[in-house]
């Protein structure tokens, strides 16, 4: 005794005395802090599987050159009278001026991780008397695949694009008659045309997708296309995918490009995983409550249990701070003790449960990821949050009349 | 300095104390008590039940304000002094012995007696303070004939081990003045007679100050003054010559 100092010593000591209700009290904030523990890997998990599914080949945001419009000669002028008819203009192939400068600088803005040039555009895709509208896409791949992945969608083949070579969607061989290796031709619509070989193939998810895209090095596309040294436009991958929209306006005021996300394209999921969020941050901020509010009246209780031992420690000498730290210390022995106990626990849930639950693939919902990180921010969250909880009972403690206790 | 060392350990000028002050139901308890004790003086404080007996104790203790008057301790008042101070020197002057005893059940003798030294910081590990601090509590605990109890928690003892735990408490930081509310009241005859022998032995052999509030006229005819509380006032004081050698 004595070498943790007074406040230590009795509040370890006053702990140990309760058992039974410091058992339970520090079985309260084990579970709480699994609770959340567990429904935080599985949400992370489960999100992270559907933004997978659903933005796996699309880039989380894209610059283009804005859309050109038709600006009337004459400007309305308040009350007077106009008559005009404004006929929309047909969209031609437009590209984005200056686009070393804006891809550096996009690069560098916060939250882009990475950035591809590409060069797209439709065209035809001919092999034999198969004829096939494409939606061709010029890249350097290596950059590319930073921004979508495409590793985990490649059906056959290899992913490599050297001069001459090309990935194409699965559905689009199938239309074309090609297999891996085969060669076929790429013609625009002014002519221009190139033989390319079929690199891989790949499974890009959807239909849609897999029946028109036909991804080629950069500068083929650029050349097929009539736009030499130019790309039509930026995709970008983000850090933080729920943060896109606010990157994206970010873009949209440096650049002046026209910026599309992928929120845009898919409200409804967006949605879905915004809901998803706002509900888990309810039971967590709940289960937090609740731990708190237990650790709270346990140690209420234990401040009426012990009024006389507090009477005397206050009679020999002890201040009320002293006392006030005696109870603020149990809080958060309470908290750091059911943080410590709660991740192994939430973390054993995750094990087991990342062997049960499976995604509609077939692959695990979620993956077991030790987080130190996590582990340590938890530990200073319950510990704060234990003496949080304690300041009501330990100012109850403070504030003992010792002359009453000891009567009492 | 000088004057502090010469001055009387308690002085009470007028001191009264009125409960629920201010209320309808307000109530005066004690009535401008004078009271002069000085160092090494072993004193009774007797009277009926409700004559404010305990109540002059804990204002003596600092554990409760005086209404009115002036209080020094030690020479210096410490009549308005903040909870803060007060508790200091409480802590650095008196010690108490409660009549139920009172000790921490989460500690063991040894702990329990050394408590009044950690509170004040003293048992800094394994520094030499630290040591003298649990030197000096084994040998209190031997000297009020514990030497084999040094280990046992308070649920071990029996009531008369505990009280003599509880003195060897009030002792440790050798304080100038012990306050003893009925310290055998809840004892048999054997056991207290052997508690009050203690007490006058620590007050002869270290000139410690006792003020013992007692129901019990036996115990009282053994101490060198008598002060008789009435209806909260000082009724009798007087000195006295013990009759029976302890």
């Amino acid at each position: 005794m004595g070498a943790l100092g007074f406040e230590w010593t009795v509040a370890l000591r006053f702990l140990r005395e309760g058992r039974m209700q410091t058992a339970l009290i520090i079985g309260g904030a084990t579970v709480g802090v699994a609770v959340i523990f567990f429904i935080t890997a599985v949400l992370v998990g489960v999100q992270s599987d559907l933004i997978r599914r659903v933005t796996g080949s699309q880039p989380h945001i894209i610059l283009k050159p804005p859309e050109e419009t038709v600006s009337p000669l004459i400007a309305a002028t308040p009350g007077a009278p106009r008559v005009a008819s404004v006929q929309a203009r047909p969209q031609r192939l437009t590209t984005i001026d200056g686009w070393p400068v804006l891809a550096r600088q996009t690069e560098a803005t916060p939250g882009v991780v990475a950035i591809a040039a590409v060069a797209s555009g439709s065209a035809l895709a001919i092999k034999g008397d198969a004829t096939r509208s494409i939606a061709l896409l010029g890249t350097d791949l290596e950059r590319y695949m930073r921004v979508v992945r495409l590793d985990d969608k490649l059906a056959q083949g290899v992913l490599r694009l050297e001069p001459g070579d090309a990935l194409v969607g699965i559905e689009l061989a199938r239309d074309l008659g090609a297999a891996l290796g085969d060669r076929f031709r790429v013609q625009s619509a002014d002519g221009t045309s190139q033989v390319f070989l079929i690199r891989g193939i790949l499974d890009l998810g959807t239909r849609e997708l897999n029946r028109r895209y036909v991804y080629v090095d950069l500068r083929a596309a650029q050349s097929i296309l009539g736009i030499p040294g130019r790309i039509t436009n930026i995709d970008v991958a983000v850090g933080d995918i729920m943060r896109a929209d606010h990157i994206a306006a970010r873009l949209r005021a440096q650049s002046g490009q026209f910026i599309e996300t992928w929120i845009q394209t898919n409200q409804q999921v967006f949605a879905a995983i915004t809901n998803q969020n706002i509900m888990t941050l309810l039971i967590r901020v709940f289960v937090t409550i609740v731990v708190a509010l237990g650790i709270a009246s346990v140690l209420v209780v234990s401040v009426v249990q012990k009024r006389k031992e507090i009477g005397i420690l206050r009679a020999i000498g002890a201040t009320r701070a002293q006392m006030l730290r005696v109870f603020l210390l149990q809080g958060a022995i309470v908290g750091v003790a059911g943080a410590l106990l709660g991740s192994g626990l939430g973390l054993l849930l995750v094990s087991i449960f990342s062997r049960i639950l499976r995604s509609a693939s077939g692959t695990p919902l979620f993956t077991l990821t030790f987080d130190a990180g996590l582990i340590v921010i938890v530990v200073v969250v319950s510990a704060v949050l234990g003496l949080i909880a304690a300041v009501l009972p330990a100012r109850n403690a403070a504030h003992l009349d010792p002359a009453q206790a000891i009567r009492g | 300095m000088l004057q502090a060392a010469a001055a009387p350990i308690v002085a009470l000028e007028q001191v009264r104390k009125t409960y629920n002050e201010g209320l309808p139901n307000a109530e005066e308890v004690l009535h401008g008590i004078d009271l002069v004790v000085q160092g090494g003086e072993f004193t009774a404080l007797i009277g009926p039940s409700g004559s404010g007996k305990s109540t002059l104790l804990n204002i003596l203790g600092l554990l409760e304000h005086a209404s009115g008057g002036v209080f020094r301790l030690g020479g210096r008042d410490v009549t308005s002094l903040d909870d803060d101070a007060r508790t200091r020197a409480r802590h650095t002057m008196l010690g108490f012995i409660f009549q139920f005893h009172h000790l921490l059940p989460a500690f063991n003798s040894i702990e329990n007696v050394m408590l009044p030294a950690l509170i004040g910081g003293r048992l800094g590990g394994s520094g030499n303070e630290g040591e003298t601090a649990r030197a000096r509590a084994a040998g209190l605990l031997d000297a009020v004939g514990l030497q084999d109890a040094h280990g046992k928690k308070p649920q071990e003892l029996s009531g008369g081990m505990q009280q003599r735990v509880a003195v060897a408490r009030s002792l440790v930081l050798a304080p100038q003045l012990v306050l003893a509310d009925e310290p055998t009241g809840n004892l048999d005859t054997h056991s207290s007679d052997s508690i009050f022998a203690l007490l006058r032995q620590f007050n002869r052999e270290q000139g410690t100050a006792f003020l013992i509030v007692t129901h019990d006229p036996r115990l009282a005819a053994r101490c060198d003054r008598i002060i008789e509380l009435v209806d909260g006032r000082i009724a009798g004081d007087r000195p006295n010559q013990p009759q029976a050698a302890d």
